[in-house]
Parts: structure tokens; sequence; C-alpha cells
């Protein structure tokens, strides 16, 4: 199982054709303070680049985007009572989501850790 | 695409090595939040002391003998009125009843004192120059920075660094104090709706000050982000969102500034309108809203009736930290905006309940 990162900073685990989503540690610093997110509902048909989530900080609202095609089958919960967990843990309690993988094709854009954390370096100059 | 020039504080350095994220805003490089967040920012402030850089705001002295009758041709609350030492709540008023920006006004004895919004004053300066007509002169302090210690622990930070009239000093009112050597206009007032002051210091000294302030383990920095939050639990107004220039201080629930001898000689510019909105009532007002569940209603968030009619707008809003939910302000057509009124609140297309509400959302705590 590994980690890949899109160019808008979430994150994809993938386990067989099953995907997990969150948004990556950097998405969490920048954002601040996160008090409310929209999640998909279970069911939901999302396309590679639809803004499917909404995450609310104390700062702005931000739109997140589906790393890949595929349908959701699973929510994180916890999300709705407690989205302060995104910033304790972005990477790892504070997923968003889990799809079932319908374009495997599409995965080839994303990065691994080390082309994520090169980009973030060339964004700061 | 070019960048405008942006100016620093001069307290940048100090802010950097708090650890600052530095955003631009009205024209001026400003610590959004610091380490601590804007969540923990806000909370502090509320329990203990935050300590501001608000130097981007305007500062400004008018001299002359008739300064204060030649300022009240554009401003309608009691300036002639002021006593030496005291600070007052206004607006600079346009011909058609709106606002062009809200002002805090100071008798310092010899001359008055205003403070003005960073992103308004190269429209306030110009004005002001203007109605004093040659008779008094405006002096903009471009040397002096402006910070802004608030918070229940204000006033004993302060006594323990030597200003020993802070204490004493009423809510809205304003001494010549001093930090060690350093003399500070020091006034109790401010925008979180916490006891504070805002402390007025030649830029020279203000990183000495500023260190001395936060060297307390009761004071933390404080950026813009817990500014807005403060602000808007407190219920007070941010120009360009909650007030502009179409907006008349009766709409926006602020008559309380204009005093009844002012209102019956209607001699300030706008008073058409403003006196038209007492008599008749005006057609839209500011309430507060309470959007049920955790979705923040923003800025421009469109307010219906629960039968689907557009009734207002929302002009500020997000989550309140101390109220512990999502809070808003907006204008609402009159006839909507008793308290307990039901509303839907079309955040991202989709329509979320709420209610009108009193404002404001988190007691206010002055000091009188």
């Amino acid at each position: 199982m590994s980690i890949k990162y899109s160019k808008d900073h979430e994150w994809l685990v993938i386990d067989g054709n099953i995907g997990t989503v969150g948004i990556s540690n950097h998405a969490q610093e920048e954002l601040g303070d996160i008090v409310f997110v929209e999640l998909p509902q279970v069911g939901d048909i999302v396309g590679q680049g639809d803004e499917i989530c909404v995450i609310e900080s104390v700062k702005a609202a931000s739109e997140v985007l589906a790393p890949c095609s595929g349908r959701v089958i699973e929510i994180n919960e916890v999300l709705d009572s407690n989205p302060q967990v995104i910033n304790q843990s972005a990477e790892e309690e504070g997923w968003f989501y889990r799809l079932e993988i319908s374009d495997f094709a599409s995965l080839s854009e994303l990065m691994d850790s080390e082309a994520y954390e090169t980009f973030l370096l060339a964004g700061e100059e | 695409m070019s960048k405008d020039p942006v100016n620093l504080l001069p307290l940048n350095e100090m802010h950097e090595a708090h650890g600052s994220k530095m955003v631009p805003f009205a024209g001026y490089s400003m610590p959004l939040q610091y380490s601590l967040g804007i969540l923990g920012e806000h909370l502090h402030t509320r329990c203990k002391a935050g300590l501001f850089d608000v130097s981007h705001m305007g500062q400004a002295w008018i001299h002359g003998d008739r300064a204060a009758a030649l300022l009240e041709a554009i401003v309608p609350g009691d300036i002639q009125g002021l006593r030496e030492g005291q600070s007052r709540y206004s607006f600079l008023m346009n011909g058609f009843g709106g606002i062009t920006d809200d002002l805090i006004v100071t008798n310092w004895g010899d001359k008055l004192g205003i403070v003005v919004n960073a992103s308004r004053k190269h429209i306030d300066f110009p004005t002001i120059a203007d109605a004093l007509a040659g008779e008094a002169t405006l002096e903009v302090l471009e040397d002096h920075s402006l910070l802004a210690l608030q918070g229940p622990y204000a006033s004993i930070v302060l006594d323990r660094l030597g200003c020993s009239e802070a204490d004493r000093m009423p809510f809205m009112s304003s001494a010549i104090s001093a930090v060690g050597n350093i003399p500070v206009g020091l006034s109790r007032c401010g925008y979180t709706g916490e006891d504070g002051y805002e402390l007025s210091i030649p830029n020279r000294s203000v990183a000495t000050v500023a260190e001395s302030i936060i060297s307390s383990d009761a004071v933390k920095l404080a950026g813009l982000g817990a500014r807005d939050t403060l602000r808007l639990e407190a219920g007070l107004c941010l120009y360009g969102k909650d007030l502009d220039e179409y907006t008349s201080p009766i709409e926006a629930g602020l008559g309380w500034t204009i005093p009844r001898h002012r209102r019956e000689s209607g001699d300030f510019l706008g008073s058409e309108r403003v006196l038209k909105d007492i008599l008749l009532g005006p057609p839209k007002k500011r309430v507060g809203i309470f959007p049920l569940g955790r979705s923040p209603a923003r800025e421009g968030v469109e307010i219906y009736t629960e039968g689907g009619d557009v009734v207002g707008k929302v002009t500020s809003g997000g989550y309140g930290p101390s109220v512990g939910q999502s809070i808003a302000m907006g204008y609402v057509a009159s006839e909507h905006s008793d308290e307990g009124t039901g509303i839907l609140l079309s955040i991202r297309g989709k329509m979320v309940e709420g209610k009108v509400t009193k404002i404001p959302f988190h007691p206010r705590h002055y000091y009188f």
C-alpha cells in the first residue's frame, strides 16, 4: 500500500481496488483550524477532479477535489463531530472517504511522496 | 501578474520571528496568525490577553480651534461635546447617507485624534482635509504604530509595565501614558468585545513596547484571523463587509452613535437619508444569524424566507470559536428582521435552515 498525492494536495492510499482519500498534511497546515467538512454520500459516483468535499477552516472555505474516479463506499463519520482530527492527523485518522476505483489509468497523474515533496518545494519559490 | 507594492510593518521582523503567516491586506503585509493558530489566539484573547499589531490603520491629528465643528459637517456623532480624554465611535458620511468609513475620534486636549480603517485612508484623509477647508489642519501620523492589547488581563499587564492610568480609565477614554520611558497614547477601546487598550507608539519605539508586553505570560500575539472571529462574535461591523457606501448607520443598527441634538439639527452630510430612516424605519436591518448545523454561512450567502423569497444577504460569517457554532451577520428586509424569524440560507446551492438572532453572539466585557 503506497500513498500518492495530487497537485491539489489530496492523498490516496490504494489497497486492491479500494482507495482511501484525504488531504495532505501540508494542506491541513495551510488551511489552519478546520471547523467543518462536507463529505460525499456513500454511493456517490465521482470523477477525477470533481469538487466533492468542502472544508471550512476558521479562515475560509475550500473545495477538495477527487484524486481519482470511482464510487464512494464509506465516509469517515468522525469528521462530522470532530473535524479537527484533520489538523491532528491529516494523513491517517483524518481520512475523508473510501472509494472503489473505476479508472486506474487516471492514477498515473498522481505523485509519490518524494515527487510531492519536490512539488511543494518548487511551489515555495 | 505584477504584484502591488506591499508596505512592511515596523514590527515585521518580530511577527516572522513568532511564526506568523503573513498575508497582504489593504496594501500591507499583515500577520494572519502565529504558530498558535486562529482558534487558539481567539480563545487566549477571551480568557487572558492578545496583542494585535494594527499599525496598518490610519492615525491622524486634527489641529485648530474649529476642528470639532468642521469635522461634524461630515461626522454625525457628538464631536464638539467630547471632553478632554474622551473617545467616540462614529462615521464619515457621504452625501447619500451611506458610510465612507467608521472611525474613532478622541479629544486630546490641544487637538483631535482620529483612527480610520487601512483600506479607506486614501479616501478618508482627502475627504477630511476638504471638510476642514483650510480652517484646521490634518496631520497624518505615518511615523506611529498602533498596538491593540485585548482581553481581561490587559489592564493588569499594562499596570505592571508602569501605565498607572490604565486600570482607572473608563471604556472609550484616552490618556498620554508611558511604557518605561516611551510615551504612548493610550485609549481604552478595541474591537474584540473584550476590555482592552489601543496604544499609539512612535515607530522607532514600538518594538521595545511590543516585546515588553509579550514578555508577560498572560499575553500572546494574535493576528487578523482572530481579530475577525472576535469582532464577529462581539457583533462589531467590519467596513467593506458589514458597512459600505450604500448602507446607512440606521440600517446598520448604529443609530445610537447619533445623539438627539444632531438628529434635530440635521447638520451633517447625508442627514436627509439618515433622518428618513429614523422616522420611517429603515428598509433593511442588520441582524445576527444562527445557521443550523455546522456549515458556516459566509459573506455573500443569500438569505431567503421559508417561502423561498430572497430577503437579504450575509455580510460576515464563519465559525465562532467561543460561541461554539456557526454565526453570521447580514442585512434582511426589515419585516423579516424580528428575533426568532426562520430563514433559509443558500450555501453552495443547498438550502440550510437558520434563525434571526440578536447581536452580539458573545457578551461584551467593557470596563465602565
